[in-house]
């Protein structure tokens, strides 16, 4: 059946509230307004106010709430508006959900999934168009996703409710429209692995969220000068799939990291360090990135999609990996 | 509606209040021990001792029910002790012992206890609050009339968190007493050179709940008070909040030399000593005497030196197992 992204997340979120009386959906303007973009819209009118439930303008508060809630026996779905928003919540969320397993020797998981929207390309400027999910997979205690396709929004959602610990959700703001074949019996997915997307052996383009379906499209133009890359979706940020980063990387010898965060300090950091640890004589051109410009996101059209990863950067890149190897 | 001084009721019966008395010594004298350990250099990290306000952790502990929740501060020693956490387990925590309460994980100011329903243990300041809130929300949607407790110095209301929590748990009429422990100092920072406004029950009261100030140096009220306001919660009376004035006798933490206060305030307050205040009324009743004392001093004098051995017997957890805990072990 052809479905979208918001769709499948909504489908995901709804099943979870009919299934397990624990779950409960928390956050701004997700109940009466249906959503800021409208993921679960319809869902205050079928389950009510108490199981989907509006909250005030109080990140900080209602993050922690969930925290609480998750200790004593709940399994709370807190929707924080986007990840520029969360910083008001950073202190519960690395201070608390990170952290009290281990503070308490053991004797206390949060069961908590936290999601969010993430990324630019929008216009919406500099306060809600960030990429922190790098930030948070900096973090130990917490499990970083970021689904990109149909089936991950659909599945993602309930083995993370599955979790013991706490799990956040990344929903680039890009793929709600995203349109997509899904199984009538689509169901939950796993939460660990990375997945090939398209298989190829001249260059791994290693990518998640939202810059998938452009590194996608830079593949298909790759194919047609006859350079066969490799996707890798890693879904996963905390813990990494090291082992699938190392195979494609083995297999290609050519890596390119797209990461819509800025390239400082960052994710595509991260894993360029992995690569270059782990299989650094495989390697037969520099690990390359393609990251945002360090400049706050603008609001201007062409300057914010001069700031971004796009597909004729992934190509360049790419070329460049193949051809400065030969 | 709200109350700035809390209903009066009957007195507590003499037998409750030797049983106060006792907590209360319990607490100093753990936290005594503390000083002396620490000192001694047996604990490390910062350590923040509770003298002087022992009668708030025991009027408010004794009025809560075996299966409620407490989430507390960095100064918790006193308040996982009257939880029930014994002093041994406390003392092994602070010593990075597997056989402290959190194996050694979290230290003086980590102290968690899940039998006893005891959540921290929290070194953020106001960072508790919204965990409260929702334990109290999962109590109110799954049907328990439990209250959960949860204490914060008056430095957490200049805290966003403070203001966030007490809203959201007036708004949805959650089963929390909120307990301010205003011993007029965030650290060395007095509460009148940080907040316009420093009734903080005055402050409370602004989102719509029942907030009383208690003289947090008596224990006996602070335990009417704390006892009229859970049964008010537990029936569902919605969150109420509880300003226990009391003092700090000793410096904030072992690092600090006390720059910010004068010697004749501390001295003014230390003449109103929560232990010595009640010992002395129970005297005059005629029914507690300078025997009863003693034989109540060595009683507490020896759980804590057994406290002190099981702490030293205690060994840290092997380095092996430094991974442990930062995910579920399934």
């Amino acid at each position: 059946m052809e479905t979208t992204y918001r769709e499948a997340m909504r489908t995901a979120i709804r099943e979870a509230l009919l299934q397990d009386d624990r779950v409960f959906l928390m956050g701004e303007d997700v109940g009466a307004y249906g959503g800021c973009f409208a993921v679960s819209l319809g869902l205050f009118e079928e389950f009510g106010p108490e199981r989907v439930r509006d909250t005030p303008l109080s990140e900080s508060a209602f993050v922690g709430a969930g925290i609480g809630a998750a200790l004593n026996g709940m399994r709370p779905i807190v929707e924080i508006m986007t990840v520029n928003f969360s910083l008001l919540a950073l202190d519960q969320i690395v201070n608390n959900a990170a952290t009290l397993l281990h503070m308490s020797g053991g004797q206390f998981n949060v069961p908590l999934v936290i999601r969010m929207t993430t990324g630019a390309g929008r216009q919406l400027g500099a306060q809600h168009s960030h990429s922190l999910e790098g930030w948070f997979a900096h973090v130990p205690g917490l499990r970083i996703l970021t689904p990109a396709t149909v089936e991950d929004a659909r599945g993602m959602l309930w083995t993370a409710l599955e979790d013991p610990d706490p799990v956040l959700i990344f929903e680039h703001g890009s793929l709600y429209n995203l349109s997509g074949e899904l199984a009538e019996d689509a169901g939950p997915v796993d939460i660990h692995a990375a997945a090939v997307r398209r298989e190829g052996g001249d260059v791994s383009l290693i990518t998640y969220g939202g810059t998938l379906p452009l590194t996608l499209e830079a593949a298909d133009r790759l194919a047609a000068e006859g350079i066969e890359a490799e996707v890798l979706d890693l879904r996963t940020l905390r813990p990494l799939d090291d082992a699938a980063i190392l195979a494609t990387v083995v297999k290609t010898h050519r890596a390119v990291v797209v990461d819509e965060g800025w390239r400082s300090g960052s994710l595509s950091a991260e894993i360029s360090a992995r690569i270059t640890e782990s299989a650094f004589y495989e390697l037969d051109a520099p690990v390359a990135r393609v990251c945002s410009a360090e400049v706050p996101i603008p609001y201007a059209r062409d300057l914010e999609l001069a700031a971004l990863p796009s597909a004729e950067r992934v190509v360049a890149a790419a070329r460049e990996a193949v051809g400065g190897g030969g | 509606m709200t109350h700035r001084t809390p209903p009066t009721g009957s007195p507590a019966v003499p037998e409750a209040a030797g049983h106060l008395l006792r907590q209360m010594l319990r607490v100093r004298r753990l936290e005594e021990q503390c000083v002396e350990l620490y000192s001694a250099a047996r604990i490390r990290g910062f350590l923040h001792v509770y003298i002087g306000e022992e009668a708030v952790a025991a009027g408010v502990m004794s009025a809560l029910g075996p299966e409620d929740a407490v989430v507390a501060t960095y100064r918790e020693h006193g308040h996982a002790l009257l939880r029930g956490v014994s002093a041994g387990v406390i003392l092994a925590e602070m010593y990075g012992h597997v056989q402290g309460c959190c194996r050694g994980r979290g230290g003086s100011m980590h102290l968690f206890d899940a039998a006893t329903h005891f959540y921290g243990g929290n070194a953020i300041v106001a960072g508790g609050l919204p965990l409260a809130v929702g334990m109290a929300l999962a109590d109110r949607m799954a049907g328990r009339a439990r209250v959960t407790a949860c204490f914060f110095g008056e430095g957490a209301a200049a805290e966003g968190e403070f203001h966030e929590s007490l809203n959201l748990a007036a708004l949805w009429r959650l089963p929390v007493l909120f307990c301010c422990e205003n011993n007029l100092y965030a650290m060395g920072t007095a509460l009148a050179r940080s907040q316009s406004q420093t009734d903080l029950a005055l402050k409370a009261a602004a989102y719509e709940l029942p907030a009383w100030s208690v003289d947090g140096m008596d224990v006996l009220a602070v335990e009417e008070s704390a006892r009229r306001a859970v049964d008010a919660v537990r029936a569902g009376g919605g969150p109420h909040f509880l300003e226990l004035r009391t003092y700090r006798f000793r410096a904030h933490s072992m690092f600090d030399p006390e720059r910010y206060r004068d010697k004749a305030e501390v001295a003014r307050w230390t003449e109103r000593d929560p232990i010595l205040s009640l010992r002395r009324s129970l005297e005059a009743t005629g029914r507690f005497s300078e025997d009863d004392w003693n034989a109540l001093d060595r009683e507490v004098a020896a759980e804590m030196e057994a406290a002190v051995r099981f702490a030293e017997a205690g060994a840290p957890e092997p380095l092996d197992d430094l991974q442990r805990f930062v995910y579920s072990e399934r």
